[in-house]
């Protein structure tokens, strides 16, 4: 589904990705871990088409789609969805007004009718349901006044209701106390399929407890590491980074 | 003074003043005759203000007082087709409606509201009335104002709105300012009104400005309000200002609050006329009073909107905050120049001033000057203004969602705009306001 190729980016004129490279196919979950200054996050903005990004090299394709020539809003209509580390509030563009654009802009690219008011209601409140956020939506402004779990199970039940393709969590557990982050996994879970795939960047191992990835990279110095199983991260959890350090040391020597 | 271009303007003035002493065919009384020849001499002595006045800086009237107008128009009553006036209206809203054309009352097109504690009248009809004589051109300063003092000099009619005590109006009352050049002539209309709200009285006062016309006639309106707002007094007063690029508007308001009343003003102007200068001064003169002043400017084309306002604090415990937002597109010029006066008496004033500007476009331009002016020690002020451009992260989350750039700077400057419209307590008012801005957006 996602296949991206020796992919470079820097941002302000510093390299952050430096080559870059990964598969993701249907039904899967993968992790993405590493140390701070790494370039997950950048990964995240550069795969959602974020413009303070520049991409200096490298393809990325979801399926078929080459991803990089299409705005950010084309990107989210071809299926790809980041969940923000940082959701960003934004007061006097009411969650239900901004949900409903975007469901009705997405659907326009996909050349479906736009959504009536009844059917879109129910929906939200399944999803809701689904997610476990029982928020007050209507009325309130985008993310305003949001405690930080609350933004982070918006972002979730906003994945539920756009149902993407490929989502990108990012750091959608920092700053999670256990209950949330129990609710948040709980919803990742559900919404699975294997239509749809999920990328997951995490500084933390307990995230996977709740969600089994299928495949765990860490990523160092804007490059993948190391790739294993969810063994690799709670060996990660015990060791730390340090001797990712070393060994790549040891590799620029050789 | 403009010398040359505003010159023959100033004389027709000058011609019209002398020609009126001389027919002094007027039933007015001695005092307000007195009031004119008062105002007169402080015209004569300021003429039309050039862009030394500091005041005046960042405009150029010439451009807009150059033309040739009728000056002293005949008294007549212009047709005004009744669609014009369902354009004005505002959908679903309960109202007493006041319809004023060329700035003269028209009761047969406006609302009869039962029972003498609400008085409408033309103002013409109410200079014998205690409230007239009590307030009329007892709050301006025409020592510095120069339109208000040609306006005190020369205007012949307007609206009088009188709130007897303890009267709460059970609907607010919308007056519909219609100007039209009419004939074939450049006009230049000084219409005025007086506001008298008793005390414990309440009630919105809504006020729409509209024109029609083609653009080759021009109408300069120079027009003067004054609010006189009794103790424990609630008045919210709402202007909402449209009208075509063949109308430019100084636009003078001076209210006088006395103790413990609160006065709200709710400003919004849309893209069109050419020139719109708004001088907007509360005097809380008295205890525990409040004041909001809420303004939204949209501003398009080759626009210039002007918003020059003055709150001063004249007595302790009184609380002031004032927030105005811009929307600036195309050529657009906007001034907002802000100035809280705190007298030596008014402690413990609470005075607070906020300016945002949201840049759509590089050629725009704004000029913003807060001013604080504070002879007391014991207060608490502030001000604040910013310039900017789109929110960057914000307008990406948006896109992020698949929403296209054009749907989501438009949510954003909504969002801009929300912190003063979501203050407007009216919700048909409110909803009115979101269509002119999504209007003034295309």
């Amino acid at each position: 589904m996602l296949s991206i190729k020796n992919l470079r980016a820097s941002v302000e004129g510093k390299e952050i990705l430096k080559g870059l490279s990964l598969e993701v196919k249907a039904g899967e979950i993968h992790a993405i871990m590493g140390p701070n200054g790494s370039g997950k996050s950048t990964l995240a903005a550069v795969l959602a088409g974020n413009e303070k990004y520049e991409v200096t090299g490298g393809e990325v394709w979801l399926d078929g789609k080459n991803l990089l020539e299409l705005a950010p809003e084309d990107r989210a209509r071809e299926g790809v969805f980041l969940a923000f580390q940082y959701p960003v509030e934004i007061p006097g563009v009411s969650n239900i007004n901004f949900l409903r654009t975007a469901m009705n802009e997405i659907r326009t690219y996909r050349n479906l009718p736009a959504m009536e008011s009844k059917e879109f209601l129910k929906m939200v409140k399944e999803k809701q349901k689904l997610v476990e956020f029982d928020a007050a939506l209507t009325n309130r402004s985008l993310n305003e006044g949001f405690s930080g779990g609350e933004k982070k199970r918006n972002e979730i039940f906003q994945l539920a209701m756009l149902d993407p393709k490929l989502a990108v969590l990012d750091e959608t557990d920092s700053g999670l106390d256990i209950d949330a982050l129990r609710i948040v996994s709980k919803g990742v879970n559900k919404l699975r399929s294997d239509k749809n795939a999920f990328v997951l960047i995490t500084h933390y191992q307990r995230l996977l407890d709740y969600i089994v990835p299928d495949f765990v990279h860490v990523l160092y110095n804007g490059q993948i590491a190391k790739t294993g199983t969810k063994e690799l991260a709670l060996e990660l959890e015990e060791k730390g980074y340090d001797w990712l350090k070393e060994e790549s040391k040891e590799k620029e020597l050789a | 003074m403009i010398k040359q271009i505003t010159t023959s303007l100033y004389d027709q003035f000058v011609a019209d003043f002398e020609l009126r002493s001389i027919l002094s065919s007027s039933s007015e009384s001695t005092e307000l005759h007195e009031l004119r020849e008062k105002a007169f001499d402080q015209f004569r002595r300021l003429g039309f203000p050039n862009t030394k006045v500091e005041d005046w800086k960042y405009i150029n009237l010439a451009p807009f007082l150059k033309h040739e107008f009728i000056t002293e128009p005949e008294e007549e009553l212009l047709a005004i087709s009744e669609e014009t006036i369902a354009k004005a209206k505002i959908q679903k809203l309960d109202c007493y409606r006041v319809i004023m054309i060329n700035g003269q009352y028209n009761p047969g097109l406006s609302d009869n509201i039962p029972g003498e504690t609400i008085v409408v009248s033309s103002l013409s009809a109410a200079m014998n009335k205690p409230a007239f004589t009590t307030h009329f051109g007892k709050y301006i300063a025409l020592d510095s104002n120069h339109f208000a003092a040609l306006n005190t000099a020369f205007f012949r009619d307007g609206l009088f709105i009188e709130i007897k005590t303890k009267v709460i109006v059970d609907k607010p009352i919308h007056i519909i300012h219609i100007v039209s050049p009419g004939n074939n002539n450049n006009l230049f209309l000084q219409p005025r009104q007086l506001f008298v709200t008793g005390a414990h009285s309440e009630v919105s006062i809504v006020e729409s400005y509209f024109s029609t016309g083609d653009k080759d006639q021009q109408v300069f309106v120079n027009n003067v309000s004054e609010i006189a707002v009794g103790e424990q007094a609630h008045l919210q007063h709402y202007y909402i200002q449209t009208g075509n690029t063949n109308t430019s508007y100084i636009h003078h308001t001076e209210i006088s609050q006395k103790a413990s009343s609160l006065y709200n003003n709710y400003k919004a102007s849309f893209p069109g006329t050419a020139l719109l200068r708004n001088n907007l001064n509360v005097a809380l003169d008295g205890e525990n009073i409040e004041s909001h002043l809420y303004g939204l400017y949209l501003a398009g084309g080759k626009q210039l909107i002007d918003n020059h306002t003055i709150v001063d604090h004249l007595k302790p415990n009184c609380y002031s905050n004032e927030l105005y937002k811009g929307v600036m597109k195309d050529e657009a010029v906007a001034v907002f120049n802000g100035k809280i006066m705190v007298r030596k008496d008014a402690q413990k004033t609470n005075a607070f001033q906020k300016n945002n500007n949201l840049m759509l476009s590089r050629k725009a331009v704004v000029d913003s000057k807060p001013q604080l002016e504070i002879f007391a020690d014991d207060v608490k002020c502030s001000h604040g203004s910013t310039i900017g451009q789109f929110n960057e992260d914000a307008l990406f989350y948006l896109k992020a969602r698949g929403i296209g750039e054009e749907k989501a700077k438009a949510l954003l400057i909504h969002a801009f705009a929300y912190d003063v419209t979501e203050k407007i307590p009216i919700p048909e008012v409110q909803t009115h306001i979101n269509l002119l801005i999504e209007e003034g957006l295309r």
